[in-house]
């Protein structure tokens, strides 16, 4: 093990760590190098797809001079002589980690997150038997507040990987560090729950963090109390990024298709029929492409974005409102399956749509919202009642007590039980964007093409392109994932740099494949292979293009009538709306002192209202409020966006939204807010 | 009554009700970039004596910073304050030179004349915040206090009732 000659390692761009030589080959920092070599330097903070934060102290490494280097965010130099384990590094590791430990929250056993969090494994990894410095006495209160995630800033090590994530990867930051010192703490801004701002419930967060500190919001319980209601019918939808990720939790590989594995255990939970998501995404390429057709065709509302993704559009909604029109109007495959059961399935089984309960198993947290939303319920009636994910349904057949990789395969049950390869590849990026392209030939002349791989779409590099001949005519074709990406792609459309037909957007890297609800820790050799596993199952059907699919077109001809009727649209299609980013109460001018009841009024000073003299109508509304001797009787607030762009300059008096308004029109304001203290009045 | 941001009749008069076109102006001074937060901040402070939240977003959003950053920033620096201040801010030196030279009788003194209860820092009618730093670099004058960008030094509890008198004077007049 002597120490080689100087020249030698230049020559060869080596280091040396812990006596064995190493080549470096471009890694960015001295940690890829010291992987590379077989040594697992533990870290908390550091994640390849991530900036270097050097937070966490774990991958700490010994010079060859006695420095003590964080190897995350030190340059590899070639001819460096490291040690990745002498007894200063050890010691040192030790007590940073029985420091973060010390202000954590170890009720390790009611942690879901036990058994897979990275501080446990640390701690049991370096010996770390007793911590020295007591505990934190200050309990913060949960945040339970979001559909999709819970946040417990207890179990928080402050490594800021879910800052990272959310900044760089979605573009969005959600999250920050806030105060300092003992008293920082990473949260949304202004203290704010999580369902109060731009969160768009991607999970990615979740995905990252090491500890319990963000987790998906489990709802295993309401599956459970459905299954064991006699009076329900319960069934199952299987996303397609489902199959290749489920068995991880029980030890088989990533990319290893288990549907029917995951067919079985579903049945042996209790599930009365098991479906296939797929089958409502061969419904949703179908539509999809006959919309994009006809917008292609009178060359309106282009490029046309997709909308299966339900984090994408929450971001469409809040960022981009002017772009809403051009989102496809198709519903997702989760929401089109939660129409066609609780519409048709429910009057063939003879049941009322409230007796029958659609579970979800998804690879995704933003789902949940997804079903959450008011355009998915009918007579408060939710289209998907429970959306569970891949974790979620792992857990419940670990709670049963399956012994899933033993299990036989069993088949899907009739008639959403049948898939194309077109509905499987949803489950990766590009593959909406594929599987519009194997149907647009078909739906504009009728005439099916041989082709059916469309490879250029796919792939995990952030942005790819293609120009495709369709019956003669160019599509030009975008496919991106991750919101970071697609915020720079619709700067480069709204700038003229980019001119695009149809644009895919998947809001988790790799697609759903890398869904925030999927077990494990994510990166970008799990994708691949999962990836790989999509585009299997994909080759092994015999129907590759969902209009070949025999059951969708049978239901077209039973109950939605021709693609794209008035039916099928209010079955499978839907609306968007604009979305403020962060809730606020907005800043007082007026307050009320009156002790007899009082009106709310709010003036938008958003951008659209406030480029429309809504800062105008505030002056004069306080003015005439004095004048008049109202003051008293009005909380006057100032607020940053009412929802109501479209007819700005807005105002809200009491839960009327006044629009359209000017500085002269101050009069029609204080005339509503005249009627609206009468009623008041008469009322009390 | 009351208003939040301190009366300025112009202000009304011509609609900046929120003093926005003041924000908007610093932020054009300072410039659209993520660097210009601080010293926006600061203007901010300036015009509302305290960072509206509204406001922290609506300059996130100006700047392309995530509103949780700013909040981040917000927090992380003493000079600045997410609750309504007083239109003058008194900060009492409590330093170890103050300190030895009773800087508390000092505060307390101002404490009791503005009738401020136990835990609050800004009088009701929103024209004091009473705070305490731990060093003003003037520990030759100790024990010494600042009002709002005023340094007093050589401190009694009789000398600041003066202060404060003259103070409440000169506001109460022109409030009549």
């Amino acid at each position: 093990m002597g120490k080689p000659e100087n020249g030698r390692v230049d020559q060869k761009a080596t280091i040396i760590v812990d006596g064995r030589e190493v080549a470096i080959e471009g890694e960015p920092n001295l940690l890829e190098v010291i992987r590379k070599a077989g040594v697992e330097l533990p870290t908390f903070c550091y994640h390849s797809e991530l900036s270097a934060y050097g937070a966490c102290r774990q991958c700490l490494v010994e010079t060859e001079d006695g420095r003590i280097l964080a190897s995350c965010s030190t340059p590899v130099t070639p001819g460096m002589v490291i040690k990745t384990h002498t007894p200063r590094v050890q010691k040192i590791r030790r007590i940073a980690l029985e420091l973060l430990l010390a202000n954590h929250d170890r009720e390790c056993t009611t942690c879901s997150k036990s058994g897979a969090c990275k501080l446990q494994d640390l701690s049991q990894r370096y010996n770390i038997t007793d911590v020295r410095f007591g505990k934190r006495d200050e309990k913060i209160p949960l945040d339970l507040s979001s559909p999709a995630i819970v946040r417990n800033p207890n179990r928080c090590i402050l490594c800021g990987d879910c800052v990272r994530v959310c900044q760089e990867v979605q573009g969005i930051g959600v999250l920050d560090f806030a105060f300092r010192g003992a008293k920082t703490v990473v949260t949304p801004a202004f203290g704010k729950d999580m369902a109060d701002v731009e969160c768009v419930n991607c999970g990615q967060c979740v995905a990252v963090c090491p500890t319990g500190a963000l987790i998906v919001k489990s709802e295993t319980e309401k599956a459970w109390e459905a299954i064991y209601d006699d009076s329900k019918v319960v069934i199952a939808q299987i996303a397609p990024a489902v199959r290749v990720s489920i068995g991880e939790i029980f030890g088989m590989n990533p990319g290893e298709i288990s549907l029917g594995k995951l067919v079985t255990a579903l049945r042996m939970l209790g599930f009365d029929k098991v479906f296939d998501t797929s089958f409502a995404a061969d419904l949703t390429a179908i539509e999809e492409t006959a919309e994009f057709i006809g917008r292609l065709q009178n060359k309106e509302r282009l490029p046309q974005f997709t909308s299966c993704c339900p984090a994408w559009v929450t971001y469409a909604e809040q960022y981009h409102p002017e772009l809403l029109p051009n989102l496809s109007s198709c519903r997702s495959p989760q929401q089109m399956f939660g129409s066609l059961a609780k519409r048709y399935y429910a009057r063939e089984l003879g049941i009322e749509p409230k007796d029958l309960f659609v579970v979800s198993i998804m690879p995704c947290t933003a789902k949940k919202f997804e079903a959450e939303r008011p355009e998915f319920s009918n007579d408060g009636v939710r289209d998907v009642d429970l959306v569970l994910t891949t974790q979620e349904i792992g857990h419940m057949i670990k709670e049963k007590g399956i012994a899933f990789d033993e299990l036989e395969d069993d088949s899907l049950d009739m008639p959403f039980g049948f898939t194309t390869g077109a509905g499987v590849i949803f489950g990766v990026t590009g593959g909406v964007a594929e599987a519009v392209l194997r149907s647009a030939n078909y739906i504009l002349t009728g005439e099916e093409l041989p082709q059916v791989n469309f490879k250029e779409v796919r792939g995990l590099q952030g942005v790819r392109e293609a120009t495709v001949d369709v019956a003669g005519q160019e599509v030009r074709v975008c496919v991106t994932h991750t919101l970071a990406r697609a915020k720079e792609i619709i700067r480069r459309v709204q700038e003229g740099e980019a001119h695009y037909d149809i644009i895919e957007v998947m809001a988790c890297p790799g697609g759903c494949i890398g869904g925030g609800g999927q077990p494990g820790t994510q990166s970008p050799e799990l994708r691949q292979k999962r990836a790989a596993g999509i585009y299997k199952a994909d080759t092994s059907l015999q129907l590759r293009k969902a209009q070949e699919n025999p059951l969708v077109a049978a239901l077209y001809d039973k109950w939605l009538g021709d693609v794209g009727s008035d039916e099928a649209h209010e079955a499978l299609h839907t609306e968007y709306v604009q979305r403020r980013r962060i809730k606020s109460e907005g800043i007082p001018v007026l307050t009320g002192q009156s002790t007899e009841s009082k009106v709310d009024v709010e003036v938008c000073v958003g951008t659209c209202c406030y480029v429309r003299g809504s800062g105008q109508i505030l002056g004069n509304l306080a003015k005439r409020l004095e004048e008049s001797g109202y003051a008293d009787r009005v909380n006057l607030r100032a607020a940053f966006c009412l929802e109501n762009c479209a007819g700005a300059p807005s105002v809200r008096v009491g839960s009327k939204i006044l629009g359209g308004l000017s500085p002269n029109k101050t009069e029609d304001v204080m005339e509503e807010i005249m009627e609206s203290l009468k009623e008041k009045v008469g009322s009390e | 009554m009351a208003l939040a941001c301190d009366k300025q009749p112009n202000g009304v008069a011509n609609g900046d009700l929120l003093h926005l076109e003041q924000v908007n102006e610093a932020i054009e001074k300072y410039g659209r970039k993520k660097s210009s937060l601080i010293p926006i901040l600061q203007r901010v402070q300036e015009i509302y004596h305290y960072l509206p939240e509204d406001i922290l977003t609506y300059v996130g959003t100006v700047l392309e910073i995530p509103p949780a950053t700013v909040f981040g920033v917000a927090t992380f620096y003493a000079q600045f304050a997410l609750e309504p201040k007083g239109k003058y801010v008194i900060r009492v030196c409590d330093g170890t030179a103050c300190h030895v030279r009773r800087s508390m009788p000092v505060l307390k003194a101002i404490r009791d004349k503005l009738n401020l209860a136990e835990g609050m820092k800004t009088t009701r009618d929103g024209l004091f915040t009473v705070e305490t730093v731990s060093c003003l670099g003037a520990c030759g004058l100790a024990p010494v206090l600042m009002i709002n960008d005023q340094v007093h030094g050589q401190m009694t509890p009789e000398a600041i009732e003066i202060i404060l008198d003259e103070i409440m004077k000169r506001e109460g007049g022109e409030q009549a």
